[in-house]
């Protein structure tokens, strides 16, 4: 058995609309942040994980924050990636090449306007979905998540209502939290009657464009002795990945959330029952849907009816997304990072009004790419 | 223009004649696309092109309302479509809406720049 590892630290970015930081220095507040959580200061770091930092991510934020690490990494898995990173700070601390692993990601992606959809040219380049792919004009990346949606709904008979109660429910909780960006009322005819971007998907079971980020501190007990705040244990970690190009993803109705959740899970000695609270990435109100299945909170096709029993909702059988998450929280991109800091606030009962009562196991499940990667790491208060 | 996969050239040089294009396993007979220099299924080396039938089911289609390429006016759809071979290949759809399920045929959309891309119409409609 290995040595317990803890999230010891965890702090937001500036987040919204940012007009008076960069990137990195976002990234240097919230990593200074999260350290002073754990009792720790940039001096301490000796692994350093970042994704989608411009180029080198990892080598840049290193140079920017003053690091010389000795394991670095910049593995791109899209949204998934920080809690993938858990997964390999955990195998590297364990394996003893670092101690304590600085997790840290920002984008200003609302004030730059950088977010596109559209496909790319050259259309004969090299990349195969610029060839094969893209000049059929499937948006990046809502495209692949409508063909999913279609799927489901045709093999399940999954409903857009079924999808515009995850929107609703995102909506409910971001009303309880201060820092969310969307945090009007929000009604299931609201989200049925959006304009149509791709089919089934309409503009409100989109995820939101806003600048954002922040970072996670993962370190040993023996470290995170002088925190300022309650470590929280990692139970279980895991990742997994599918397909890049959606032709060659295997069954649309099953993501790789179902092999990172099973193996987390398994890491974690728990079942779907033990979890309190779930953060589930929401990039589409679809992605929701099918997290529920593949990590097992119900079974492969009832997503639909689960969530219709407003489950998700404050005060729901399962509180999910309890920051309001992408839909109506922030969306930096990728969120999956700002997964976890809600995850460990609800985990410590710092989480306000939109506080889960007596929340002791928490979940966070990342996805990312075009519905490509997962990460899922459980988390336990002590 | 030029195309710049060479791992891709038998496809877009079939393209020009009207043919769609997969690979097929010598060993196992497994079809796959896109190409690769090996068999996914059983990983024998060097799969051989074949033409297709042109014939194929929808698997997914989602219908899109963004103008993102020159000359195709929105609400377009785009699908995956199932060839009778087996490989799925992500297309546009050309004329009447299709729903999963549909049964459809090869149809080529021209472009002044690159070769003709596959897309797929409904079957029995007249291309
Ligand atoms: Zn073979």
């Amino acid at each position: 058995m290995s040595a317990p590892l803890y999230i010891a630290g965890v702090a937001e970015t500036p987040l919204g609309e940012v007009r008076d930081h960069n990137e990195l220095s976002m990234v240097a507040l919230a990593a200074r942040e999260a350290l002073a959580e754990a009792g720790l200061s940039l001096r301490d770091v000796d692994g350093l994980f970042v994704n989608y930092m411009g180029e080198e991510g990892s080598v840049q934020v290193a140079e920017y924050l003053g690091i010389t690490p000795r394991f670095s990494d910049s593995s791109d898995l899209g949204g998934a990636a920080f809690e993938a990173q858990v997964h390999h700070a955990m195998a590297a601390i364990q394996a003893g090449y670092c101690e304590v692993a600085l997790i840290a990601y920002a984008s200003r992606q609302r004030t730059r306007r950088s977010r596109s959809v559209a496909a790319r040219a050259p259309a004969m380049g090299v990349p195969i979905m610029y060839q094969f792919e893209d000049p059929h004009g499937l948006p990046l990346p809502i495209g692949r998540y409508a063909l999913i949606a279609a799927r489901h709904m045709h093999q399940y008979g999954t409903t857009r209502e079924h999808l515009a109660e995850i929107a609703v429910a995102a909506r409910m909780w971001a009303q309880k939290n201060p820092k969310a960006w969307a945090r009007d009322p929000l009604s299931i005819a609201d989200v049925i009657n959006a304009r149509p971007i791709a089919e089934p998907l309409h503009r409100l079971d989109c995820c939101l464009v806003t600048d954002g980020g922040g970072a996670v501190v993962v370190t040993t007990a023996a470290r995170a002795r002088d925190a300022a705040k309650k470590a929280v244990r990692i139970l279980g970690a895991a990742e997994s990945h599918t397909h890049w190009h959606i032709s060659q993803m295997e069954d649309l109705t099953v993501s790789a959330g179902k092999r990172s959740g099973a193996e987390a899970f398994a890491m974690a000695g728990i079942t779907p029952a033990d979890v309190d609270v779930l953060e589930p990435y929401d990039s589409f109100t679809i992605t929701v849907l099918m997290a529920l299945e593949d990590l097992g909170f119900c079974k492969k096709g009832e997503g639909g009816p689960f969530v219709a029993s407003g489950a998700l909702r404050p005060g729901g059988s399962l509180p999910s997304l309890t920051s309001g998450g992408g839909l109506s929280y922030n969306h930096p991109g990728a969120l999956g990072l700002l997964l976890m800091v809600e995850a460990v606030r609800q985990l410590r009962g710092e989480a306000g009004a939109r506080q889960v009562p007596d929340a002791r196991i928490a979940v966070a499940h990342g996805v990312g790419g075009l519905f490509s990667t997962a990460g899922t790491v459980v988390m336990g208060r002590e | 223009m030029r195309i710049d996969d060479p791992f891709a050239f038998p496809f877009w040089e079939a393209a020009r004649r009207h043919e769609l294009v997969v690979q097929r396993c010598g060993a196992c007979f497994h079809h796959q696309f896109y190409p690769r220099p090996f068999c996914l299924a059983c990983d024998a080396a060097s799969p051989s092109w074949v033409v297709c039938a042109g014939t194929g089911t929808v698997y997914s289609v989602t219908t899109v309302h963004l103008p993102l390429v020159p000359g195709i006016t929105p609400p377009y759809q785009v699908a995956l479509v199932a060839l009778a071979e087996g490989p799925r290949l992500l297309a546009g759809i050309i004329g009447q809406k299709v729903r999963i399920g549909a049964a459809v045929r090869l149809a080529w959309r021209e472009r002044p720049d690159a070769p003709p891309l596959p897309c797929f119409t409904a079957e029995g409609e007249n291309a």
